[in-house]
């Protein structure tokens, strides 16, 4: 029961988080693109596009950061046991992230937001690009633990605990730089999703407003453009990532493709329906697909299911090395599928946005597509996700694969006082998610700044305040 | 074994150090939240206030990270102990950070009354009770806790809440304040500079009075002695020198010393952190009922390799 309880808990607490943070990666390099193209093309829309995105990322940064504190410390709380273990190894890149990555993001959004109107151009320019260059180190470093977890690398037991013997084997993990390139372009292909979404719909909205129009058009045919490349480039990557998987962890690869027998020239399955643990009763493969995903040829073997628990059971006795496979299975599906439609969408709006000359996204296919890209928005919280969900659920019953089994982990604690800070997590959380929602809403609604102003602040100067300098918050 | 004594008490310095330097940058930040109702009289003051500590609060909870992931790193044993022990007051801690770092953020997406003042409460109950719990948390370190062996804590939530404790998180509440309203002396200029500089006199005079206390009392009240400890004196007079800078700094203040001021109360928090970590060495995790059940610094290591640590 409390091993449920802190499994669910780190499941909220960490879903949440990773609402947030890919946002805040991908749009702090938007963002700076964005600044970057008005700075050196001395171009007022793109600096009035920026602004507006930059708002945006400034409410989602917020949430981000705060959930992501509660992250840092949720080891220690819930999962004690699996800290005396891993820390030497895991408190490092952890300790890195926070000394490189967190100190660079925070000091330079201070400088960003304060310091619009008393840094040069230049300079400000370049504050904004260090913020995405933190966001992608932070990215970095909790990925190599996370990496760890998948495919422990450069370590040695002693004493029963994991100790570093190489620091260097856990950069160079190649599951993390898997993960790593994965997720990053993930995250670009988050915002974009997100911009294109919001451009369409503003750029739709405002036919009586040119310079917003045209503003909001050229946001469109950029953020299409961007989209499509990164997703797939993301989906590129998850293919090193399947193979990655397949040499390293076979049992989440079997599990993701329920795939009992192992099989020569191994077929991949769209769809099943029926019970995945036994005969199915309705299936759709593509012969050959599987193995070739997994090793990258016709005829290889993939290991099943059956044949891995076998040998798992000889390696580390008796007990279950299966993950839920429902779980793997379909989500695995759903993240390849929403990255799938992420690509025909920003295919689609590229193709619409070129189609008349000026590319204007309208008539009844400029309609049809602004609802499909406002609802596309969706797509690639979906995919984040569940691809999390399969990452993590899929190395279950391992919580360090080969290590440390999952329920050897936990804390000991109460169940009341661990389902007390789940209520208390899931609650606040709750609020923060609606809150922030209605202002990202309110901020997406919200007119373009006219050219050349100034200020960062809402509503402008009042009365006295107008005397005061650089009042923001 | 003698390299990795070495090593291990440096690990334990540096982490002393990483959380005072997070005591003494989130202290002013904390303050300034704290004191902004009293100080303020018009939204414009309290913008200002905001606007003095918005730039930096999130790179001085940085350090907190930075504390946490250096812990977690050198002594996984204290990490685990500590936060499970703990573990309430760490939700709290947690969950009042988490609503005071957005309420930065979404004060001034709506201009209405109303949503700003809600914002305004949001940033003030999220610093004053993570400056109380942070307090008592400090000083149950030091006067240490009821432990079974292996160094486990389970007396939860009310067990940290002992008159001693109370006091030091009072103490804490008292001196952010204090280092708050130099900052905000230091930072802002007119009647709300005024304001803060009239305020810390009295503010002062608490600080002293509760961080004195605190001092006394954990010396008078003891703790079963651990080998190797220091000599009792040396955390006293680190607690000593925490209230004479407290002093001196509200009365530089008075005369309109800012930098000087800010720099003395800066210095308490600092000293007081010293002290407390003078008197806890050589354990992380000291317990008041048998001192054998306490952890100490080699117990709690994650023994580095030394090869590693050299990088
Ligand atoms: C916009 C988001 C997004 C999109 C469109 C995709 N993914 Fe993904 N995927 C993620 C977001 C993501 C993620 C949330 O970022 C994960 C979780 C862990 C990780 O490294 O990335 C992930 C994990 C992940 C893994 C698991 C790696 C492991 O557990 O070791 C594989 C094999 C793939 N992905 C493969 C794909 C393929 C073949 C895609 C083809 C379209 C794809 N993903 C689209
Ligand atoms: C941010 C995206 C992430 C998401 C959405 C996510 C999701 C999850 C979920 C759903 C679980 C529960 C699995 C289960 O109950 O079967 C879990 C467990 C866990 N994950 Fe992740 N995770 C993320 C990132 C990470 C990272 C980066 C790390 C390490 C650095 C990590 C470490 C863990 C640990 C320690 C557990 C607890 C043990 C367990 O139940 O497996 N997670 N995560
Ligand atoms: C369990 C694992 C994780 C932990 C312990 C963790 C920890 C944290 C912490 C403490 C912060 C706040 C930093 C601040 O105060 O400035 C944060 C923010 C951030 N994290 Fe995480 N994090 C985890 C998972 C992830 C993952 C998987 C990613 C990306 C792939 C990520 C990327 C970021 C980024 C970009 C930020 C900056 C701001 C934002 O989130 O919007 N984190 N994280």
């Amino acid at each position: 029961m409390q091993l449920a309880l802190a499994r669910w808990e780190f499941a909220v607490v960490t879903v949440f988080h990773f609402f947030f943070v890919p946002v805040t990666i991908g749009l702090a390099f938007l963002v700076a693109l964005m600044q970057t193209l008005a700075y050196t093309r001395g171009d007022a829309e793109w600096d009035r596009l920026s602004r507006f995105f930059g708002r945006m990322f400034l409410i989602n940064i917020a949430v981000g950061v705060v959930t992501g504190i509660t992250l840092e410390f949720q080891f220690g709380l819930n999962w004690s046991a699996y800290s005396i273990f891993v820390g030497n190894i895991f408190g490092a890149p952890l300790a890195i992230e926070a000394l490189l990555a967190f100190f660079m993001e925070s000091t330079f959004i201070g400088l960003w937001i304060f310091g619009r109107d008393s840094l040069s151009p230049r300079l400000h320019l370049a504050t904004i690009w260090m913020v995405s260059l933190g966001t992608v180190l932070s990215a970095l470093f909790i990925l190599a633990a996370n990496s760890w977890m998948q495919h422990p690398v450069g370590y040695k037991v002693i004493g029963g605990k994991a100790v570093l013997t190489n620091f260097w084997a856990i950069l160079g993990n190649p599951v993390l730089w898997g993960a790593f390139s994965h997720t990053v372009l993930a995250a670009f292909a988050t915002a974009g999703t997100l911009m294109l979404g919001i451009s369409a719909w503003r750029a739709h909205r405002s036919a009586a407003d040119p310079g917003e129009r045209s503003a909001f058009l050229r946001g469109a045919r950029f953020s299409a453009a961007f989209t499509c490349a990164t997703t797939v480039l993301v989906a590129i990557a998850g293919d090193i990532q399947a193979r990655l998987m397949d040499t390293y962890q076979p049992m989440k690869m079997a599990a993701a493709e329920a795939l009992y027998h192992t099989e020569r020239g191994a077929s991949f399955s769209l769809i099943t329906i029926g019970n995945l643990k036994q005969r199915p009763v309705f299936q759709i493969r593509v012969p050959h697909l599987l193995s070739l995903i997994a090793n990258l040829s016709w005829n290889s073997t993939v290991q099943g299911i059956d044949n891995l628990q076998a040998s798992d059971v000889a390696k580390y006795g008796q007990g279950s090395y299966i993950p839920l496979i429902p779980l793997t299975y379909w989500s695995f599906r759903v993240m390849v599928g929403a990255g799938i439609a992420m690509i025909l969408l920003s295919g689609w709006g590229i193709w619409a946005a070129r189609r008349r000359a000026g590319g204007s996204l309208s008539g009844t296919g400029g309609k049809w597509f602004t609802r499909a890209a406002m609802w596309g928005m969706a797509l690639p919280f979906i995919a984040n996700t569940f691809g999390w969900i399969f990452t993590e659920v899929g190395r279950q019953p391992w919580v360090v694969w080969g290590l440390m089994l999952t329920p050897k982990g936990v804390s000991l604690l109460t169940v009341a006082d661990v389902a007390l800070t789940l209520a208390g997590f899931v609650v606040v959380y709750t609020v923060l998610g609606v809150v922030d929602s209605w202002l990202m809403v309110r901020a997406a609604r919200r007119p373009l700044d006219s050219v050349g102003a100034g200020k960062v602040a809402e509503g402008g100067p009042v009365g006295a305040e107008a005397e005061v300098p650089g009042l923001i918050y | 074994m003698e390299p990795f004594a070495n090593l291990n008490t440096t690990w334990f310095a540096l982490i002393g150090l990483l959380w005072a330097g997070y005591l003494f940058l989130e202290g002013f930040d904390f303050g300034v939240s704290i004191v902004a109702p009293l100080v303020s009289r018009d939204e414009t003051d309290k913008r200002l206030c905001l606007n003095a500590i918005g730039p930096v609060w999130d790179g001085n909870e940085v350090w907190l990270l930075t504390a946490g992931g250096a812990t977690f790193a050198a002594f996984p044993l204290w990490y685990a102990r500590l936060f499970n022990g703990f573990y309430l007051a760490l939700f709290l801690i947690l969950l009042f950070l988490i609503i005071r770092g957005v309420s930065f953020e979404f004060r001034n997406k709506v201009d209405d009354p109303r949503w700003r003042l809600t914002w305004d409460w949001v940033n003030f109950l999220g610093s004053f009770v993570p400056a109380i719990v942070w307090g008592v948390a400090f000083t149950d370190f030091v006067h240490g806790v009821p432990l079974s062996p292996g160094g486990r804590y389970s007396a939860g939530l009310p067990g940290l809440l002992h008159p001693i404790a109370i006091e030091g998180g009072l103490a804490s509440l008292a001196l952010f304040s204090l280092h708050g309203l130099v900052f905000l002396s230091l930072k802002t200029s007119g009647g709300l500079a005024e304001r803060a500089r009239r305020l810390a006199t009295p503010v002062g005079a608490a600080a002293l009075a509760l961080l004195g206390g605190t001092v006394a009392w954990v010396a008078a009240a003891g703790r079963p002695a651990v080998p190797g400890q220091l000599t009792g004196a040396l955390p006293l007079a680190l607690g000593i020198a925490a209230v004479a800078a407290a002093a001196a700094g509200t009365a530089l203040v008075s005369a309109g010393r800012d930098g000087w001021a800010f720099g003395a109360t800066g210095l308490a928090v600092l000293a007081a952190v010293g002290a407390v970590w003078s008197r806890m060495f050589p354990a992380v995790f000291p317990a008041s009922n048998h001192a054998a059940n306490g952890l100490t610094i080699a117990a709690a290591a994650s023994d580095l390799d030394p090869r590693v640590t050299r990088l």
